[in-house]
């Protein structure tokens, strides 16, 4: 009897050591699920979404305060993949954050920009290059769209244009058969 | 010789119409007026302008120079002005322009100094740099630049095969440079044969190419073996070609450097010939003109000539509706004929309504699987086409789509008249499309985060500098003024009233400072006013002066 107490207490003190130490040595640093979320999300810091961010979105999903349709630029499909990750029903863009629009960048009308480093400090991915009393533009290629340089600037000489589609963004349509062959 | 072939899987035998265009040697085309040379015409970094608009240039100048690591130089194929830089439509399925440098030709066709290369006493990196400066190619239709394909990989390299197949119906430029000039074919394949340090060069071209075999046959060396291969579609394709040649089955993901092997067109050996011995850049290419033209045939042709200008040349039927470039299995419909000759061109094919008859309806597919039996990279092009339709992207990627060549073979068997190929491009393009705006978000985020960072960063400076500043001026003041009735008090209190203290004193010392200026030869009534105002202030002051003294 006693040995049977014994020898079970030694193998859960046995697996208890191996479990605790597990726990130490593969310990998951962060919340991967919020990692998945950020993956998710488009990036573009717009704060739409009312968080200062994608990431403070992320955490605000995972944590339940957020619902999963309130980010305009990853559109429809990001609410989809959304719903797919965490499980739960899809439901359409709320539009109190905004519409989906196509990607556009900002531009810097040089006439006009002043050179007051507003739009600088309001870009959120110091996508803007300029400096006190000279011409600022805009880095194209890091610009996500986000538009929130656009109210910070006290001439007004920012302009969101849509990005032109060029051969090398191109794309085959899906295919499709014109109506009058079919028939 | 007898050369142990193998066999690819699948395949289809369309009938191959090269006859036509094979009547004629290679003729010279009129020089246009205007030469449209697009800047990006290779895979990789699109060149950077050289030239302004005005400049006078020279043929086989160089007017754009190779940017980035993958890229390869631009040329002015013959001597004139630069009228323009500016996007025009480019020979592109979408029809949309891109960077063009236009140049009005002088008809002079006068050449940039020339000397043939020393070659052979260059260093690898040199030599490659020259064939990227002289804007080689791959002529084969990928247009991959040559230089990065000869850089000896981490294994030696053994074979250097060079593509002469030339599968597709119709186009037959291949066939017509092999046969009129092989001695430079296989002089350039020399020379590619030593970058490379291979120990054997294989030619495949197909059985239906008699003449040319013969001819590549009499030029060919010691060491350099032409192999007449079974005319199959798509023999020419880079992994279909070695594995019938060598047996060697490249697999997906995998380049054939990493066996050993590697792959060139027999376009590009002859250009590789023309840039070493002549000092020629890449200016001009052989071009096919066929289907429902008089005059079927292949030019020699300038690098940025309209595609009008050639095909008027073939003499194009009344009946022609529609005009592509690449054959009849691969090639794309031109949106506007207007569009250059750029050097992924073999060939310009005019169809009609019968000729290249519109394919029938589509209809439903019925699972038959003999798309998979005649697709020779081994795929399953039904699956990929019911993933392609239900924008099931990660399911298409995980069946392989990007080993898929879009040879046609496919849509050529489909009973159903399914267009395979459209779907598996649309599905391409939306995955590339995604790919490229998760590198996007990928850069959003890193200088998001680095920004947040830096502004953290910024606080937690400024709030140190201040903390510092503080303590300095705490010590100085505690140094300075040690007295013995605040030292009772702590000393961050004392400190704090010592400044007080001083900086009442240094107002009150302003304050006195200050005299009232203009106060002579006042008229009564300002003498009158002043005085009250340092009443009124007096008194707010809280203390007493002598009533104003009345004149």
């Amino acid at each position: 009897m006693i040995e049977a107490l014994l020898v079970m207490a030694g193998i859960a003190l046995a697996l208890g050591a191996v479990l605790g130490f597990a726990a130490v040595r593969f310990k998951v640093q962060g919340d991967p699920l919020v990692d998945k979320i950020d993956a998710i999300l488009p990036q573009t810091q717009c704060g739409q979404c009312g968080f200062p961010g994608c990431r403070p979105y992320a955490n605000a999903i995972a944590d339940g305060e957020a619902d999963i349709n309130q980010c305009p630029p990853g559109g429809d499909e990001g609410v989809r993949k959304l719903a797919d990750l965490l499980g739960r029903e899809y439901k359409p863009l709320n539009e109190e954050h905004g519409v989906e629009k196509p990607k556009a960048v900002a531009m810097i009308d040089e006439q006009t920009c002043i050179g007051c480093t507003l739009c600088i400090q309001a870009c959120p991915v110091d996508a803007i290059v300029g400096a006190a009393k000279q011409m600022h533009t805009v880095v194209e290629a890091e610009c996500t769209g986000c538009e929130l340089c656009v109210a910070p600037c006290p001439v007004d000489c920012i302009t969101m244009e849509p990005l032109p589609e060029t051969v090398q963004s191109w794309k085959w349509k899906y295919p499709t058969i014109p109506i009058g062959k079919a028939a | 010789m007898l050369h142990k072939l193998f066999t690819f899987h699948g395949g289809v035998r369309p009938d191959s119409r090269k006859s036509d265009s094979t009547q004629a040697p290679i003729a010279a085309l009129p020089l246009p007026a205007e030469l449209v040379v697009p800047l990006h015409q290779s895979i990789g970094g699109t060149p950077r302008p050289l030239v302004r608009v005005g400049d006078r240039v020279l043929k086989g100048e160089r007017i754009g120079a190779a940017e980035g690591a993958v890229s390869a130089a631009v040329h002015a194929p013959t001597s004139g002005i630069v009228k323009a830089i500016e996007p025009r439509t480019m020979p592109h399925p979408s029809g949309l322009p891109a960077s063009c440098v236009v140049i009005e030709t002088d008809g002079e066709e006068r050449w940039i100094e020339r000397e043939p290369v020393p070659w052979k006493s260059m260093k690898g990196d040199e030599l490659r740099d020259f064939l990227r400066d002289t804007g080689i190619v791959g002529l084969g239709g990928a247009t991959f630049p040559s230089h990065i394909k000869l850089r000896p990989g981490a294994k030696p390299t053994h074979t250097l095969v060079l593509n002469g197949a030339e599968c597709e119906p119709f186009i037959t430029c291949d066939d017509l440079l092999m046969r009129e000039r092989a001695g430079e074919i296989i002089r350039g394949a020399g020379i590619m044969a030593q970058m490379l340090a291979v120990e054997r060069v294989l030619i495949g071209v197909e059985d239906n190419k008699p003449d040319a075999i013969a001819a590549m046959r009499a030029a060919a060396g010691d060491g350099i073996e032409v192999v007449a291969i079974p005319t199959l579609y798509p023999a020419g394709g880079e992994k279909q070609l070695l594995r019938v040649l060598t047996g060697v089955e490249v697999p997906a993901g995998r380049r054939p450097l990493d066996f050993g092997l590697q792959c060139f067109n027999v376009g590009t050996a002859y250009r590789v010939a023309r840039a070493i011995d002549q000092a020629e850049p890449l200016i001009s290419r052989v071009v096919t003109v066929a289907g429902n033209v008089d005059r079927p045939g292949n030019f020699e042709v300038l690098i940025g000539t309209p595609i009008d200008a050639l095909l008027a040349a073939g003499r194009p039927r009344p009946d022609t509706d529609r005009v592509l470039m690449g054959g009849p299995m691969m090639g794309f419909a031109l949106p506007s004929t207007a569009a250059p000759v750029v050097k992924a061109t073999n060939c310009v094919l005019a169809g009609s309504p019968s000729l290249l008859p519109p394919p029938p309806p589509e209809m439903a597919c019925i699972r038959c699987g003999t798309c998979a039996a005649h697709c020779p990279a081994d795929l399953q092009p039904f699956e990929l086409y019911w993933f392609g339709r239900s924008h099931n992207f990660g399911k298409a990627q995980e069946y392989h789509l990007f080993d898929c060549i879009e040879c046609g073979c496919c849509s050529y068997v489909c009973p159903s008249h399914i267009p395979l190929v459209d779907y598996f491009r649309f599905t391409k393009g939306e995955i590339w499309a995604r790919e490229r705006e998760k590198a996007a978000a990928d850069l959003a985020r890193e200088r998001f985060e680095a920004r947040n960072e830096r502004q953290e960063r910024e606080k937690r400076e400024k709030a140190e500098r201040l903390a510092a500043k503080a303590e300095a001026t705490r010590k100085k003041l505690a140094t300075t003024e040690p007295t013995g009735e605040a030292a009772a008090a702590s000393p961050a209190e004392e400190a704090k009233k010592a400044l007080i203290a001083a900086a009442l004193e240094r107002a009150k010392q302003q304050k006195s400072s200050v005299k009232p200026r203009n106060t002579d030869n006042l008229p009564a009534d300002k003498q009158a006013e002043i005085d009250q105002i340092e009443a009124r202030r007096a008194g707010a002051e809280g203390r007493t002066v002598e009533p104003p003294e009345t004149p």
